[in-house]
């Protein structure tokens, strides 16, 4: 696994590196959804170039681009963008159906183990409607993982959830992050900052702020820590 | 590949169970719409062939030979008056022509029947045995005259229905006994089975038969013949037949290249042709209708396919997001499209055979099931799927995924 290279947004030069937990923070218009869908590879940049995994991207046209996104990208989105009315187990196949190379047994296995490492081994035939909100999120979590990407994208993940239920998406990544996965989480939120290992600050299409978080803040702490009023 | 288009079959059945009842109700157009092409050209092909049956029953086959208009010094001459048809000309075609299954000279001539105190007034045809072949007419009782009887120009007869009836009133048996037409005897060996009036109202079991050389001696005194009757081997050869008869009878009677043919070559085909063209044009009438049908049905799947993009915008995008390429969305909802119509179409054959069946059994008409009928309303369905789906289902491919994950 390579390095992540960006020059796009008025200048701005990023280098994400594997193992990495990285959040991206900024205000509306901050440019942070333009970087979101560079890193995703479902936008291009204008000029720059960008490199995921070794492979540069800008040279690519639409359908090497869905490869690019079937393989190397787990995107989760604010507000979980499961397919209704469809099991989680189904939900999680999704990304792997479009991937030829593996057969059905395989996509079941896989989905089945992605939904286990994100603690829904017992739900795997709920539909979203018959999951809470953090579950669902769950789903959409197990969904980026099941094709072994090279890095998450996670855009406002636990911008539609409570305090409780955010901590334990959070803790949740913590965990990924530990297992070795590189993860890119967009948040305007600071607090959810504290959980990663490194924040960038964007403004006004520049990097005003790019730093190493050295007291980084233990999800599963915090959750214990939560008045226990606040569990409902 | 294989797999691939399998999982995207997968993907658009789940898309049609989730919908059920709005699929069923696509469907209806395409279902109507086949279901009634079935059952019109049924119809259709079914009058088709009862009115070439009607036809065949007297004779499809059946051509007849007269002799033609002439000029006699300028005066033109009625062709029936014309004397120029010989036996050699009847001898020529039975032995040179290859398309006729059956040939008769005919003479004909009226008169009053005699038996005992009953009489009367009928025609007497004077042909030989191969005539009853050609009618397809069968006897019900007794036996025709032989070939043997026509050389030595024998006095016996063969009677149709109404003649017996008239002759015999209190129900004795005619074979064997002797009747005379205009003073001539002529014994009784057969009694013709009922045929019943022709297509033109005539009543065809008032007639006697002969052979044919008895009539021209003892009741006409003429040589000559008045009409060949033949029948070709086939309908199909009917036309080739009356061609072969004419190049027989002009090298016969001598006649050269540029010279207008002395004799007329009438067969059934222009008949049926005639009655045919009318249920043909009945059938493609009907046709058009349930096409009309068929193309709604199209129109109604090009709609929900429509409804169908729009509403699952975002599905699109996400399946965009996850690695799906424009083919793939494109073939998920052509495919959807095509199930749709290809089901409504298999249901629409299942209810056109159950309508046809209804339609034979409670209102008694003919009905022909025909496999082109199947075939193609079948394949017009399919096409229409992929015709009316390509659209909206290119539509979905090209969205930008970014915008359509965002779509409100």
């Amino acid at each position: 696994m390579g390095d992540e290279i960006v020059h796009a947004l008025k200048g701005v030069s990023l280098d994400i590196h594997e193992g990495e937990f990285v959040t991206i923070m900024g205000s509306s218009g901050s440019g942070k959804s333009t970087m979101l869908n560079i890193l995703g590879c479902l936008d291009s940049p204008s000029s720059g170039s960008y490199h995921i995994d070794g492979v540069p991207v800008n040279s690519l046209n639409r359908n090497e681009l869905a490869t690019i996104r079937n393989e190397k990208i787990g995107f989760i989105f604010q507000a979980y963008n499961l397919l209704p009315r469809t099991t989680a187990i189904e939900n999680v196949e999704l990304p792997l159906i479009y991937n030829n190379k593996i057969s059905s047994e395989e996509r079941h296995r896989r989905a089945v183990a992605a939904l286990e490492m994100v603690g829904l081994g017992e739900r795997l035939d709920h539909t979203p409607a018959q999951l809470s909100g953090g579950q669902q999120q769950r789903v959409a979590i197990a969904r980026s993982l099941v094709n072994d990407p090279v890095i998450i994208l996670a855009d406002e993940a636990t911008g539609n959830l409570d305090t409780r239920t955010s901590y334990e998406i959070m803790s949740l990544f913590q965990e990924l992050n530990r297992k070795g996965k590189t993860i890119a989480f967009v948040t305007h939120e600071p607090d959810i900052a504290e959980f990663s290992g490194r924040t960038v600050i964007l403004k006004d299409g520049h990097i005003i702020k790019d730093d190493i978080n050295t007291d980084i803040n233990d999800a599963a702490r915090e959750l214990a820590a939560l008045p226990k009023e606040d569990h409902e | 590949m294989k797999t691939r288009i399998l999982n995207l079959i997968k993907i658009a059945l789940k898309a049609i169970v989730l919908n059920k009842m709005r699929t069923l109700l696509t469907m209806l157009g395409i279902i109507i719409g086949v279901a009634s092409v079935i059952a019109m050209l049924a119809i259709g092909e079914g009058s088709k062939q009862s009115i070439r049956d009607e036809i065949s029953s007297m004779g499809s086959n059946m051509i007849n030979i007269r002799p033609g208009a002439d000029m006699r010094g300028g005066v033109r001459m009625n062709p029936s008056e014309m004397q120029s048809l010989k036996l050699k000309d009847y001898e020529a075609l039975k032995e040179e022509a290859s398309l006729l299954a059956y040939v008769t000279p005919q003479v004909s001539g009226s008169g009053q029947s005699i038996n005992g105190a009953n009489n009367w007034p009928t025609s007497i045809y004077g042909v030989n045995p191969e005539y009853l072949d050609i009618k397809i007419w069968d006897l019900q009782d007794g036996s025709m005259f032989t070939n043997a009887e026509v050389r030595s120009a024998a006095k016996v007869a063969v009677i149709g229905q109404t003649v017996a009836e008239n002759l015999f009133t209190n129900g004795e048996d005619p074979i064997g006994k002797m009747i005379r037409f205009n003073s001539i005897p002529f014994k009784i060996i057969g009694v013709l089975s009922e045929k019943g009036e022709s297509n033109f109202g005539q009543d065809q079991d008032d007639v006697i038969l002969a052979p044919y050389t008895t009539v021209q001696k003892r009741i006409l005194a003429i040589d000559y013949i008045q009409t060949i009757v033949a029948s070709a081997i086939s309908e199909e050869d009917a036309q080739g037949a009356v061609d072969e008869i004419s190049t027989i009878l002009r090298k016969q009677r001598d006649i050269s290249g540029n010279e207008d043919d002395d004799f007329n070559v009438f067969s059934m085909d222009e008949l049926i042709s005639t009655f045919s063209s009318t249920s043909e044009m009945l059938t493609v009438l009907l046709v058009a209708i349930a096409s009309i049908s068929l193309l709604i049905g199209g129109i109604g799947i090009m709609n929900i396919m429509y409804v169908s993009v729009k509403e699952r915008t975002r599905e699109i995008g996400l399946r965009m997001s996850v690695g799906a390429k424009g083919a793939d969305i494109l073939l998920q909802f052509l495919i959807e499209a095509i199930l749709i119509s290809v089901s409504g179409g298999i249901i629409g054959v299942i209810l056109g055979f159950s309508a046809t069946l209804f339609i034979k059994g409670f209102l008694g008409w003919p009905t022909i099931i025909t496999s082109y009928s199947v075939i193609v309303s079948f394949a017009v369905c399919a096409v229409t799927g992929i015709f009316f789906g390509w659209y909206p289902a290119r539509k979905a491919s090209a969205l930008d995924p970014i915008t359509a994950l965002r779509y409100e």
